[in-house]
């Protein structure tokens, strides 16, 4: 299950006058059952870059292997690919078509040859994972609030099964529950079945509570794949592409910086409180002797 | 004075089938109240499905209560001959870009709206520009709108409500899908025109974060309004705020944490600076003349092991650490 890309290039509207280059010679590799976090500021090229993993856009230059074979040599089956690697776009509105939300999420199953029934299970399943409940399944996708559309157009990719799951923004526009339930199950879902997860955010601080590694464009480059840690080491860089530090970061930078000794790489609420409440006990601690 | 005045309304959605036949009534609005005053800025916070852009298409006069009605600087919005006049002072953001996005390119969709409420053509040029450059889009002034980044085409949406210069701008969830650089753009920006234009704003947003900075924060549930405060009150109540899918911001959430194993970190904090004199002062500052220690006098701080509050407000040391912070609301954490 691994996606390795070398020497990728996308360029839009390739030859003409409006060409313009929106990823840049972008090499990796990705670790059987990794969780990768890919930031990047608007327009950086991260949707770009994803679309083409799936097969759905071919790059103009570059490879692309998975499991080892290259997508787009000749007689490679792409909608295997596809089923495989499964794609949710950043607009849920590009990705829900059908009649109601039910059929909408059995389209995938059935057209990876499941029965009507394998695939309505394989649906009901899914869309229980994402937290639609039955109410929901004869509605039109388009008569849903925006969060309920994210949901259901993530439960239409969950739906099969697929091996390397790819969301683009899959938090964007759910309620702040929502959004830990959502990341929650594909946490649970990259642990349980060591699928590889590569979530697109602008949320620094979810990438930072679920990445194992981060992958960072600018300006349609690769400049850091790294962990978080050190990625996030690199703030006063990353602020100039538009990008941050998780806010609890710069926290505990600045209680570096006046002289507590807290570790200042941690970025989530958890890891401070812990740094924190080490620092109150060992002061309690003093001050009862 | 009020220039948004919403009175018990209600608005369901129906679903019919070929013949018109209602098939399925989806009640969202259901006895919503809301007085919002010109010149302030209003944030609006509810969990997916709890009626906020249904209340914004409202206010737009977009969709029209069923029961109840809503008054946009006086105009009752069933007016139809209101209509083009409410929707010059209310402008709106959809939550969904491609939704708002018209011409062929981004300058031409900027215009639009000017355009169409009759601005005087060489005073449209100097908005578009002055729009285009307040979000950062100058430089694809030229580009094809659907050939834009997602976070590019929310900007160009934002930049069109800008140059018709409403009274109220009304955005719905304007930076989901931003980069945290286009996040704090778009606050200040916001922010300004509510400032220096006095043009009343009402955001609405699931970054809690960006709640902070309003005058006032109202949230949804079930169609209707349930709290209603300040940043300061709102954000004090977290359980409740929890109970309806909400969150705080992470400061606010980790001076909470902080707060519940036993440190006497006052509530409702909100600002990453505030948060860092408190912990200053009881880590380190309090530790320099540890002979006249200001700290606990040997009464251990309940752990909160059983899962119950331990109530710090009693117990707190003697020095103040909070001496100009307003509106703590005192008691009324929890
Ligand atoms: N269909 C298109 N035609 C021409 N240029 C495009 C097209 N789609 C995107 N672009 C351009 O390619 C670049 C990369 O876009 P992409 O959508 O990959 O960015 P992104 O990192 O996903 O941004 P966002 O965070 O805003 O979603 C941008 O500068 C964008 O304007
Ligand atoms: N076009 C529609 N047809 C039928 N029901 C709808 C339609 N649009 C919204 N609803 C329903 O009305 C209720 C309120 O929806 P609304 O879009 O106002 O929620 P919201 O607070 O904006 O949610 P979100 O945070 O997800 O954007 C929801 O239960 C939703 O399913
Ligand atoms: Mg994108
Ligand atoms: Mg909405």
């Amino acid at each position: 299950m691994s996606i390795k890309a070398e020497g990728l290039t996308y360029i839009y509207q390739a030859g003409t006058a409006m060409e313009s280059y929106a990823v840049r010679d972008i090499s990796f590799e990705t670790k059987d059952g990794e969780f990768i976090g890919l930031i990047g500021h608007t327009g950086s090229g991260k949707s770009t870059l994803i679309q083409q993993l799936n097969g759905l856009i071919k790059p103009t230059s570059g490879k692309i292997y998975y499991n080892g074979e290259d997508i787009h040599s000749e007689g490679y089956d792409m909608k295997r690919l596809r089923q495989r690697v499964g794609l949710v776009f950043q607009y849920p509105e590009y990705q829900l078509f059908e009649t109601d939300v039910l059929t909408d999420v059995k389209f995938g199953p059935k057209n990876m040859g499941m029965s009507d029934i394998e695939a309505e299970e394989a649906a009901k399943r899914a869309l229980k994972l994402v937290g639609i409940g039955e109410d929901f399944y004869k509605r039109s996708p388009f008569e849903l609030s925006g969060g309920q559309k994210r949901r259901a157009a993530i439960a239409g990719v969950l739906a099969m099964d697929p091996e390397v799951l790819i969301l683009d923004e899959p938090a964007a526009g759910l309620d702040p529950l929502g959004k830990t339930e959502i990341l929650e199950t594909i946490a649970r879902l990259h642990r349980e079945r060591n699928n590889t997860i590569i979530m697109v955010s602008h949320s620094m601080e979810d990438v930072a509570e679920y990445a194992d590694r981060i992958m960072v464009l600018d300006d349609g480059k690769l400049v850091y794949f790294d962990s978080p840690k050190e990625v996030f080491r690199h703030y006063e860089e990353l602020e100039k592409m538009g990008l941050s530090a998780p806010q609890i970061t710069y926290l505990m930078g600045d209680l570096k910086k006046r002289g507590l000794q807290v570790d200042d790489s941690v970025g989530t609420v958890a890891e401070a409180c812990r740094e924190i409440l080490r620092l109150w006990k060992e002061k309690e601690e003093k001050s009862a002797e | 004075m009020k220039i948004i005045d919403a009175v018990h309304v209600f608005f369901d959605y129906m679903r019919k089938d070929e013949n018109d036949k209602i098939e399925e009534i989806s009640p969202a609005l259901s006895d919503m109240n809301l007085e919002i005053e010109k010149g302030s800025f209003v944030c609006v916070l509810g969990h997916n499905g709890s009626g906020k852009s249904t209340f914004a298409k409202m206010v737009n006069g977009l969709l029209l209560p069923r029961e109840g009605s809503v008054y946009v600087a006086d105009m009752d919005t069933a007016d139809d001959e209101l209509l083009i006049k409410i929707r010059e002072t209310a402008g709106m953001v959809f939550q969904n870009p491609d939704n708002q996005i018209i011409g062929n390119i981004v300058e031409e969709d900027v215009a639009f709206g000017p355009e169409n409420i009759g601005v005087p053509t060489a005073e449209i040029r100097d908005r578009v520009d002055e729009a285009l450059e307040a979000v950062n889009m100058t430089k694809y002034k030229d580009r094809s709108p659907g050939k834009l980044s997602g976070g590019q085409k929310q900007r160009v949406a934002i930049a069109g409500v800008m140059a018709m210069k409403p009274e109220c701008i009304i955005l719905d969830e304007p930076t989901a899908m931003l980069d945290p650089k286009g996040r704090k753009d778009v606050i200040r920006t916001v922010r300004e025109l509510n400032k220096r234009d006095g043009i009343t704003i009402v955001l609405i947003t699931h970054y809690m974060e960006e709640a902070v900075d309003a005058d006032r924060v109202v949230v949804m549930d079930g169609g209707r309004v349930v709290m209603d405060g300040t940043p300061r009150e709102i954000f004090s109540r977290v359980e409740e705020l929890k109970a309806l899918r909400l969150d705080v911001p992470q400061i606010t959430e980790l001076a909470y944490e902080l707060r519940k194993a036993g440190m006497p970190v006052p509530c409702g904090i909100l600002r990453k600076e505030e948060l860092e004199e408190v912990i200053m002062e009881l880590l380190f500052e309090g530790d320099k003349g540890s002979c006249d220690s200001t700290d606990t006098d040997g009464t251990e701080p309940d752990l909160g092991t059983d899962g119950t509050e331990p109530d710090l407000g009693t117990d707190r040391p003697e020095q103040d650490l909070d001496t100009d912070r307003e509106d703590k609301s005192e008691g009324a954490c929890q």
